[in-house]
């Protein structure tokens, strides 16, 4: 095997195994998203400038991001809450054994059913001629609209995004709670701790670097959601990637390198959100393997 | 106890019913008073439909063919001759779950113009290419993750010599060695890349790609009883791709126990 051997000894060619990978990772994702962050800080002609990020604090710009930041983080909130609600239901709750299995199987379909026919289902729900709504308004008499609720609106934009989101955290959280020893338990009852004191100063602790690390994931999954958001509102909602995804379409923001700009923001959002969650994941392990 | 965790269970089984049978409800009541399959066959019927989907659904399959081309390799490759880049190739492939799918495509829209030095979005065929790149791209975090955990399972290093010491070349070694072993991880990441790209909206838009994405959000706009209908069919198609994802899974854990 005298190919085999050269190969193994020859270093250069080691690299060529993994030379396609890097070539099309390079072309595809590093260097457009690259691009991207240049562009942020050039003039139209080329030059090195700060004028770009600081024209982001404009009215619109500065809207679209609060209001994005805010839709992400309630429905990062109320996901995280009821999806650890649920999962505790059916981890510790002491529930039958046969509810976990549906509800995993489930959240997997759920958590992947995004996009525009998320948008449609609950269009078809609770939208102006939605079931919900129209039951409402025959049976008993409430007119949604009339309590000022919306779905075409933040609020409806958070409770669609929480399809995929309590699913998103019921997978991730249901291995914590499992990593939950019953010893701790026992070690908390022997010293005289109620099960409210056991989950307040064992359980709670241990569990919090997860819970805020999905929190922090969840965050940066509807950050950067577009198409569910776009059918559901169409144009009108003025969100961050709704907004970026009209500057791509006809540059409404009237310069190109503001348009860098833009997305070089929601990369340092979504950025900060991931780098969150990889450190808080790492600091949960510390106890839960 | 037991009070709360059934409420809370129920009241977020709730939550996940209503809109599904929000959708299924509204679907079938195009026709005046009566529930019928109309929105179904309308849907179905309307060429655009056939073609978009068409159109997706075989992006999906060659966005498949050029991940698995592109992981299986790579991935085998580290794991025998270079475990040292393991960290740098698994923080790679993570990258497109932390850059939103937007800020990528509008990179490629910009660097692969009719006026740069890969004219990509040029030509029809070139703005496939680059849509069926974007596609592997989005996958990559699943595709890369999946077969890396397939290649765990087996001993990679034996079976390379084993195949080496009978003569067998890297071609012989991947197709007829690796790939069979690690099939059930590859199917795995093959389905779920599948379900992604069908309805995958932002990048077949902005590069005005005919894709079945794009189709639902236009008819959205338009009709108010055939995107309930798509709804039905999107999560069907979701629901299929996971189901065979778990069969998958079960089977090549049931012919390992086996051996």
């Amino acid at each position: 095997m005298a190919g085999h051997s050269s190969l193994r000894n020859f270093a250069p060619l080691r690299w060529l195994g993994v030379l396609p990978f890097f070539v099309f990772t390079f072309l595809f994702l590093i260097w457009p998203t690259l691009y991207i962050v240049f562009g942020a800080f050039k003039t139209a002609d080329g030059s090195f400038t700060l004028d770009n990020i600081r024209q982001l604090n404009t009215p619109i710009i500065r809207n679209a991001y609060w209001i994005s930041i805010k839709i992400s983080f309630y429905s990062a909130v109320f996901g995280c809450l009821i999806g650890f609600a649920m999962a505790w239901a059916v981890t510790l709750g002491g529930l039958p054994r046969q509810t976990r299995n549906p509800l995993l199987t489930f959240s997997g379909v759920a958590s992947n059913f995004a996009g525009v026919p998320l948008a449609f289902a609950f269009i078809a729900t609770i939208g102006p001629a939605g079931l919900i709504t129209l039951w409402l308004k025959t049976e008993l008499g409430i007119n949604l609209r009339a309590y000022g609720f919306n779905l075409l609106s933040s609020t409806g934009l958070i409770l669609t995004y929480l399809f995929f989101q309590i699913p998103l955290m019921i997978l991730i959280i249901t291995p914590a709670l499992d990593g939950l020893k019953r010893e701790w338990r026992e070690a908390a009852a022997i010293l005289g701790a109620t099960g409210l004191q056991y989950w307040r100063m064992v359980a709670f602790p241990i569990l919090l670097p997860s819970i805020l690390g999905t929190m922090a994931l969840l965050f940066a999954n509807s950050f950067g959601a577009v198409a569910t958001a776009i059918a559901l509102t169409g144009p009108s909602l003025n969100i961050a990637p709704i907004l970026l995804y009209a500057q791509i379409r006809g540059d409404v923001l009237g310069s190109p390198n503001l348009g860098y700009a833009l997305a070089f923001g929601m990369i340092v959002i979504t950025g900060i959100a991931n780098t969150l969650y990889i450190v808080l994941r790492a600091r949960s392990e510390r106890w839960l393997k | 106890m037991k009070f709360w965790a059934w409420g809370a269970f129920l009241l977020g089984c709730l939550y996940f019913i209503l809109p599904l049978i929000g959708m299924t409800e509204f679907s079938l009541s195009m026709e005046r008073g009566v529930y019928s399959f109309k929105a179904y066959q309308v849907v179905l019927g309307d060429p655009a439909f056939q073609a978009t989907f068409g159109y997706s659904a075989l992006m999906a399959v060659l966005t498949i063919g050029f991940g698995v081309l592109l992981v299986v390799p790579t991935a085998y490759w580290v794991r025998l001759r270079m475990p040292e880049l393991r960290p740098y190739i698994e923080f790679i492939t993570l990258l497109p779950l932390v850059i939103p799918a937007i800020v990528i495509v509008f990179g490629y829209i910009r660097l692969y113009n009719t006026s740069s030095w890969l004219p990509l979005t040029g030509t029809a065929m070139g703005t496939n290419i680059l849509l069926m790149f974007g596609y592997a791209t989005l996958s990559l975090p699943y595709m890369y993750r999946s077969v890396d955990t397939g290649l765990r399972t087996i001993d990679v290093a034996t079976l390379t010599e084993a195949a080496q010491s009978l003569g067998a070349g890297w071609i012989t070694i991947m197709g007829r060695v690796i790939l069979p072993n690690v099939l059930g991880a590859v199917l795995s990441g093959a389905f779920l890349t599948f379900a992604i790209v069908i309805g995958e909206f932002t990048m077949a838009a902005l590069l005005d790609r005919p894709a079945f994405g794009p189709y639902m959000q236009l008819l959205g706009a338009n009709r108010a009883y055939e995107p309930a209908a798509l709804a039905v069919i999107a999560f069907a198609i979701t629901w299929a791709c996971m189901g065979l994802i778990q069969t998958v899974t079960r089977l090549s854990k049931h012919t390992r126990a086996q051996t």
